[in-house]
């Protein structure tokens, strides 16, 4: 275990150094209003944060992260372009015996930035990069921009591609919904049932045979979902050439230029995915600029679909060799979450933090 | 006294426990009045009882308080973290099951699965601005099952008592609740999603990792194991 004093004096070390860069020093409440965390990340986050009650304020969350109240901060309030580090704790419930720290020092930076977002994904590597550099880490890097433009451009419904987005960091129902948009396992027996019923009979009458109603969910939502699951029926499936080539997407991992060849041999079957192709290819030149070796650079299609749910574009990590460990650091870029957080408005960013905690106990093993 | 064994302390759970370990030639005997939560066991020297409430008892095992302890295999799951890191399974014991599961409205005609139901919880929390309701007691199962499911859109809400009430009082839009005949749930209008089984539940004996597990205490456990016909965990 390394001591406290030894993982500050490293916390300091990084974010002196993410400093040096120009980056404006943000600074965050640890407790946050719960409403924002849970609107984004669903339930799942109240397993993993520690959540109070506050007389006033109502329910209340020890900082899980950053990434939120520093997006709030800055579009509240920040100029453009904005780059910003920050260092302090954040608080993870562990459900688990002895697995992780439920308490730890991060240190982040983040960039808030219109244009060249190649550019900036490059930026974030590389300064993560160099700054771990000594500790010899394994890279992992990932495009969640790719698989969502792959599903925008599925021949299908706009409803079963809103069903497949949504389901995107959630890789198991994600393959149930595809498998099924494509006829590839059959409808459940109860929704066969359910659509002869709606043949001969409205929602209406078949909800009154069924009971009285009862709850806040309206019979006219009953209805309408009735009369989508009849249009559902009638939708042609998802083709097999398209949902054949979503999988080659899904199992494309390969060192950087092999998986960009591999991409774009799909992208000439799936035309939907050629300008986020084509900004993996500008990412890499730009991250080739900034001296990394992309020949040999690890990715992977479906790296961060099963982290957090609002990075939508480049996403890494880097690794130590030490089984069981999290990351020692990760990112990635979240253009959307800007857009929930900002009522409207929206920025795209990139960033990502360091746990110095890690750090410290691999320099300390060296 | 060596041994502790936690057992219910009223009702139907504690006279089937008495009964199971009768059956096996271990008489289990409340000292003085029925008020008195203590008791032993005849034909085990040393085995001490603890009378508790059988929510309490996964409590007491996680801190090594009891040895032993009978409960609701629900109680265990849901109330200890990596509860099979904490304590050891010796016996399912035949009685108390019941099923946990989720359940909807029955009028809600187009909700049969897991898929529906996630698909309905995108629509509701579109159309009412807040995530789709689930009452329950029991937390971390239902959380556990609903992820590894891959249900979105949902919250849990808690609910001490009459859970399949709180459809019809506007506090939840669904249920995840303990059921052995489904009775309760037709009569307030519900019914259970057809894949929605989170855990099935039962009355199991079970040993504390955590517990001090002196010779005395793990002879008398050796005793308990053979004359109940059970194979004794390895224990640290």
């Amino acid at each position: 275990m390394t001591d406290r004093a030894t993982i500050r004096a490293e916390a300091d070390r990084l974010f002196t150094a993410l400093q040096e860069t120009g980056a404006q020093v943000a600074e965050a409440d640890i407790l946050l209003p719960a409403g924002a965390l849970l609107d984004l990340y669903g339930e799942d986050i109240r397993a993993r944060a520690y959540v109070t009650q506050d007389p006033i304020r109502g329910e209340m969350m020890l900082r899980p992260d950053f990434t939120v109240p520093v997006v709030q901060m800055h579009m509240t309030h920040g100029a453009e372009p904005a780059r910003y580090c920050y260092r302090g704790e954040v608080f993870r419930k562990q459900d688990h015996i002895a697995a992780r720290a439920s308490e730890y020092l991060q240190v982040g930076y983040e960039v808030f930035a219109r244009d060249a977002p190649a550019t900036a994904d490059a930026e974030a590597f590389a300064l993560f990069h160099r700054l771990l550099a000594p500790l010899n880490l394994r890279p992992a890097t990932g495009d969640m921009g790719i698989l969502l433009a792959a599903v925008r451009g599925l021949h299908t419904t706009d409803r079963r591609k809103a069903a497949l987005l949504r389901h995107v960091w959630r890789p198991r129902r994600f393959r149930a919904l595809l498998d099924r948009f494509a006829g590839r396992t059959p409808l459940p027996q109860a929704r066969v049932r359910l659509l002869d019923r709606l043949r001969s009979d409205t929602p209406q009458a078949l909800m009154q045979a069924a009971g009285p109603f009862i709850g806040l969910r309206a019979p006219e939502e009953v209805a309408a979902r009735a009369r989508s699951l009849i249009e559902d029926s009638a939708a042609p499936p998802v083709s097999h050439r398209e949902a054949a080539l979503l999988d080659d997407l899904l199992a494309v991992s390969a060192a950087a230029p092999e998986a960009l060849a591999r991409l774009q041999d799909i992208a000439a079957s799936l035309p939907s995915i050629v300008p986020a192709v084509e900004r993996f290819s500008d990412r890499l030149s730009a991250l080739t600029a900034l001296g990394i070796d992309t020949a040999t650079l690890p990715f992977q299609a479906s790296h961060g679909r099963s982290t957090l749910e609002y990075y939508d574009g480049f996403v890494f990590s880097f690794h130590a060799d030490r089984p069981g460990w999290p990351p020692v650091a990760s990112g990635g870029r979240y253009d959307a979450l800007t857009s929930v957080l900002g009522q409207g408005r929206s920025i795209p960013a990139v960033g990502g933090v360091i746990r110095p905690g890690l750090v410290a106990a691999l320099g300390a093993a060296s | 006294m060596t041994l502790k064994i936690g057992v219910p302390s009223k009702g139907r759970l504690m006279d089937r426990t008495f009964a199971w370990f009768g059956a096996r030639g271990l008489t289990m005997r409340q000292s003085g009045s029925e008020r008195e939560y203590s008791g032993s066991m005849d034909g085990l020297d040393g085995a001490e009882l603890v009378l508790l409430s059988a929510s309490e008892i996964p409590r007491e095992l996680s801190a090594g308080r009891i040895h032993l302890g009978v409960t609701g295999s629900d109680l265990v799951r849901d109330r200890l973290a990596d509860w099979d890191m904490q304590v050891a399974e010796l016996a399912a014991l035949g009685f108390g099951q019941a099923d946990l599961i989720i359940a909807v409205p029955a009028a809600w005609i187009d909700v049969d699965t897991l898929d529906d139901l996630d698909a309905v919880a995108a629509a509701f929390r579109a159309a009412h601005g807040h995530r789709l309701r689930i009452a329950t007691k029991y937390h971390r199962l239902v959380r556990d099952f609903l992820a590894g499911q891959g249900v979105a859109d949902y919250q849990l809400v808690d609910s001490l008592g009459a859970t399949e009430g709180s459809v019809r009082n506007l506090t939840a839009e669904a249920i995840a609740d303990i059921t052995s005949t489904g009775e309760t749930l037709r009569a307030n209008h519900l019914k259970m999603l057809s894949d929605g089984l989170v855990h099935r539940s039962e009355a199991t004996l079970y040993a504390a990792r955590a517990a001090d597990w002196t010779p005395a205490a793990r002879a008398a456990l050796a005793d308990l194991a053979r004359c109940a016909g059970l194979v004794p965990p390895a224990l640290p």
